[in-house]
């Protein structure tokens, strides 16, 4: 009702001042329409406490998962957490073998997929030529970044695990994950290559140096930190991803540490699914205390990224 | 036949060694490049090679039309339906939770907040966006499922609901940032325009700023849905394995992600009809998500507005 | 300065700080009624902040802090009794670049009267037409009112932002170096249209061309770091400053 009174008022007001253009001293802000105004203002703050709710709500989510989390498991972090292998029995089980996996699978994935998502970056950024196999590769990876990482699984499967007879080890998982986070990794590599000015190539190739020698002593210093955030955030995503790690057979349960690459092997996030999809409650409260030391590994692995980060904006 | 001794016109300005590395170099990068090509017929491939043996067992149209899905138990069928309106399910309640509270945050983030909060939120964002899926979970099922069942009493251990919710939480952190970059493109010159004409903030918001970035926030929207099929552990853990041609979401089901997790974990003889479900049920998922990238991007890029 | 014409703005004392920054060093003046009133001086010296002032979009801006008053026809607007949305409507802006909404030519200048609660459909058609008449667009445009506004050359589309502004009817016109990205002949066409709007508005303007406040403006006021240096009509500021400092700006020597 006042919205249409507002109208109204609104409309003869136009016409007035169009008939006399002239608008006296001191009229100037008595508006008809102050009651239009009142009511978006209610509008505008109703809807600001609205997308504030909305926004607390993410907020929230996270910090009752925190809470949940570290309610639940605390109490068993314990040494034997970390010294133990799987057990049938809740009271005696721990992750030592998966704490290692991870580790190892970590120390094949980094090296490997920091070299082929840097050489892959540095091609479509300093080589490649803007033709239209360029432009099939740059779209290429920016749809394997949205595949499901269970197809990758799939992949890892017939081709590490049955085609090239690696079966379920280490190494098996290790290279799945690698293509996984290739993708991660070229695009925030490829940004960081762009981020250099072009004049330090240009001061470079000015002195006589080859492509490739701006490229690797030129570029490549003046974005390395950039690129090694971008890694450091990828294998996070990798040390917690599952799915993939389940398809090619990662092992529910692992009594031993492994010796090689050709070992079966377990990883932290599989041993915490093993323990979810148990219904003992003492199996719940030690997957509780799994992912602890897994979003504590995180932890770590996303400070030391923003560290580099910092550094990486003070220098460029 | 060259002497080293009086350099030739042309190599007087050759340096052999770094010469060498300059041939090598962009054959090895380019290499690197190709991995990702490779990589994605190697997934097509895998896929095909097995899907085809799978329909030389089973008949596609009985895959495409059945409403009974049951590979593992006696009679056993093969009809697709009740994973994909599993998954459906999963996927809709997703993006019920992740939409509409991923673009109010944007907008919030983007139009509202002041730079204090802005520092504050975003990083905690982006923590949401990090925390593995088996962690999502088992907050799942340790704290959303037993809220769900003492608010609706017929709702069981495992049901579509809870698995739901939580893969939205799961994605507001890829709605929000996507739609708030797409947002932050909007110049600074349309705001002041609608401003200076008396535009109260939401009216900027919500008529200038978000039809401008329309087709950044659809495509949001389009790689949420996207994400939501594709996610695997949460349902696995949380949503059930029963596949079920139902719209009640507070029934067990199963997402096509699960049942590949499902045959996986068990010992299915390699070359059974059993096993070939997995890469039916994957192609099946690879070519659904896949076609919903590329919308997105066509989306993104097609209806993008000039400033 | 003397004038016979009743002023419509008065500033008085006004200091204005962005954080630790002084922007505006105790402004005080009074801008007459339907004239133009031009802002001139190097960059950076406070003029277009001061005109951000008058219809408060400095608000918008972090850390920015306003010690003084202005007041408009009597009314302080900085007062808590003022609406930011009215006081808008009845100041106008016209920007540096042109910025039309991407929107057809029609909803852009319907827009603010949309706003402000007018539905009605044949209101509408009125008000953009006479918008479009009193900016000289209408001639041009008439026949593609639903194509994007971005069909538009560079000089149209800052035409049809002016008459965006005056759709919503104000009484005060606030132009920030409205031509500086158009070309001479649409420089050439918004000061035609200018002179024409000043019998029915108050303009103020922001100019980075002394040339156009000489050629337009009836008073000029001349800025340096915060700090009105010169104010007065515009044809004895430029032929008889009486402040040094205004001299050595005029003649080139620097800014």
């Amino acid at each position: 009702m006042s919205n249409v009174n507002a109208n109204l008022n609104m409309k003869t007001n136009v016409n007035k001042s169009k008939e006399e253009p002239t608008v006296g001293a001191k009229s100037i802000f008595v508006d008809a329409n102050r009651k239009q105004i009142a009511t978006r203002r209610r509008i505008d703050w109703l809807l600001r406490l609205l997308f504030l709710v909305a926004t607390s709500i993410g907020v929230l989510a996270l910090m009752a998962l925190l809470i949940d989390i570290v309610s639940n498991g605390i109490a068993r972090v314990q040494p034997e957490l970390f010294n133990n292998f799987p057990s049938r029995r809740a009271s005696e089980a721990g992750m030592k073998s998966a704490i290692v996996g991870s580790l190892y699978m970590l120390a094949i994935m980094a090296p490997l997929s920091f070299l082929l998502g840097v050489g892959a970056a540095i091609y479509l950024e300093e080589y490649a030529k803007k033709n239209r196999l360029t432009r099939i590769i740059q779209l290429n990876i920016s749809t394997l970044a949205g595949v499901p990482s269970i197809v990758y699984g799939i992949l890892g499967l017939t081709l590490f695990v049955r085609e090239l007879h690696l079966g379920r080890s280490l190494l098996s998982g290790a290279f799945t994950m690698t293509l996984l986070v290739l993708p991660i990794i070229i695009v925030s590599a490829q940004e960081a290559i762009r981020a250099v000015p072009k004049a330090r190539r240009d001061a470079s190739f000015a002195l006589g140096a080859t492509k490739w020698q701006t490229v690797s002593r030129s570029v490549l210093p003046s974005s390395i930190s950039g690129i090694l955030t971008g890694v450091i955030l990828a294998m996070s995503r990798a040390i917690g991803e599952t799915a993939p790690l389940v398809m090619i057979g990662a092992l529910t349960f692992v009594a031993f540490l492994p010796n090689g690459p050709m070992d079966s092997f377990t990883v932290m996030p599989i041993q915490i699914y093993n323990w979810v999809s148990r219904p003992q409650a003492s199996f719940q409260e030690l997957a509780a205390a799994g992912i602890i030391v897994l979003l504590v590994t995180l932890l770590i692995m996303n400070f030391s990224a923003i560290l580099l980060r910092n550094k990486y904006n003070k220098h460029i | 036949m060259r002497s080293d001794a009086v350099p030739t016109r042309e190599s007087m300005f050759k340096n052999r060694k770094t010469h060498l590395m300059d041939r090598i170099m962009p054959v090895v990068l380019f290499l690197c490049a190709t991995l990702s090509i490779l990589t994605t017929i190697g997934i097509v491939f895998t896929l095909i090679g097995e899907t085809f043996n799978f329909f030389r067992q089973i008949p596609f149209i009985d895959f495409i039309t059945g409403t009974k899905w049951s590979p593992l138990i006696e009679p056993k069928s093969f009809g697709i339906w009740p994973l994909i309106s599993g998954t459906l399910l999963i996927t809709v309640i997703a993006c019920l939770v992740a939409v509409p509270l991923g673009l109010a945050s944007a907008i919030y983030l983007s139009e509202y907040a002041h730079k204090r909060v802005r520092g504050i939120v975003k990083p905690i964002l982006e923590v949401l966006a990090g925390v593995p899926t088996i962690v999502y979970g088992y907050f799942a099922l340790s704290l959303v499922t037993p809220v769900i069942r003492s608010l609706f009493s017929d709702a069981g251990v495992f049901n579509a609901l809870s698995a739901g919710i939580v893969v939205g939480i799961m994605i507001i952190p890829m709605v929000c940032s996507l739609s708030e970059d797409a947002m932050t493109a909007v110049p600074r010159s349309l705001r002041d325009g609608a401003y200076a004409l008396g535009a109260t903030r939401f009216e900027v918001a919500l008529k200038i700023v978000v039809p401008a970035a329309f087709s950044g926030i659809v495509a949001s929207a389009v790689l949420a849905f996207s994400r939501a099929i594709g996610e695997t552990m949460i349902v696995t853990v949380a949503a059930g394995s029963t596949p079920k041609l139902t719209g009640n979401p507070l029934e067990s089901i199963q997402t096509m992600t699960a049942y590949i997790v499902q045959v996986s974990l068990g010992d299915t003889p390699h070359g059974s009809v059993e096993y070939g479900t997995i890469f039916a049920v994957g192609m099946t998922l690879f070519v659904i998500t896949f076609l919903l990238n590329i919308l997105a991007q066509y989306v993104a890029r097609r209806f993008r507005e000039e400033y | 300065m003397q004038t016979t014409m009743t002023s419509l703005i008065e500033i008085n004392k006004l200091n204005l700080y962005y954080g630790s920054f002084h922007a505006l060093k105790n402004v005080s003046m009074r801008i007459p009624e339907k004239a133009i009133t031009a802002f001139i001086g190097p960059s950076g010296c406070g003029k277009s902040t001061l005109l951000r002032t008058l219809n408060r979009m400095n608000d918008m801006i972090p850390g920015t802090r306003i010690e003084g008053e202005i007041s408009i026809s009597g009314t302080d607007i900085y007062s808590g009794s003022v609406d930011v949305e009215t006081l808008r409507k009845k100041v106008g802006m016209v920007f540096q670049q042109p910025n039309p909404f991407p929107k057809s030519i029609y909803d852009n200048i319907a827009y603010g009267p949309r706003l402000h609660g007018i539905r009605d459909r044949k209101t509408l058609d009125e008000i953009v037409e006479t918008s479009l008449r009193s900016a000289v667009l209408w001639e041009e445009v008439k026949d593609y009112l639903k194509r994007s506004a971005f069909s538009l050359s560079g000089g149209q589309q800052q035409r049809l932002c002016i008459a965006r502004a005056l759709a919503v009817n104000p009484d005060i016109l606030l132009m920030d170096e409205a031509t500086s990205a158009l070309d001479p002949i649409s420089t050439l066409k918004i000061e035609e249209l200018v002179q024409e709007l000043k019998n029915r508005y108050t303009i103020v303007m922001v100019t980075h061309n002394m040339h156009q406040a000489a050629r337009v403006s009836n008073q000029t006021v001349f800025f340096l770091n915060g700090e009105v240096v010169e104010y007065d009509e515009t044809e004895k500021l430029f032929s008889n400053p009486s402040d040094q400092r205004t001299e050595d700006y005029i003649s080139g020597r620097f800014g």
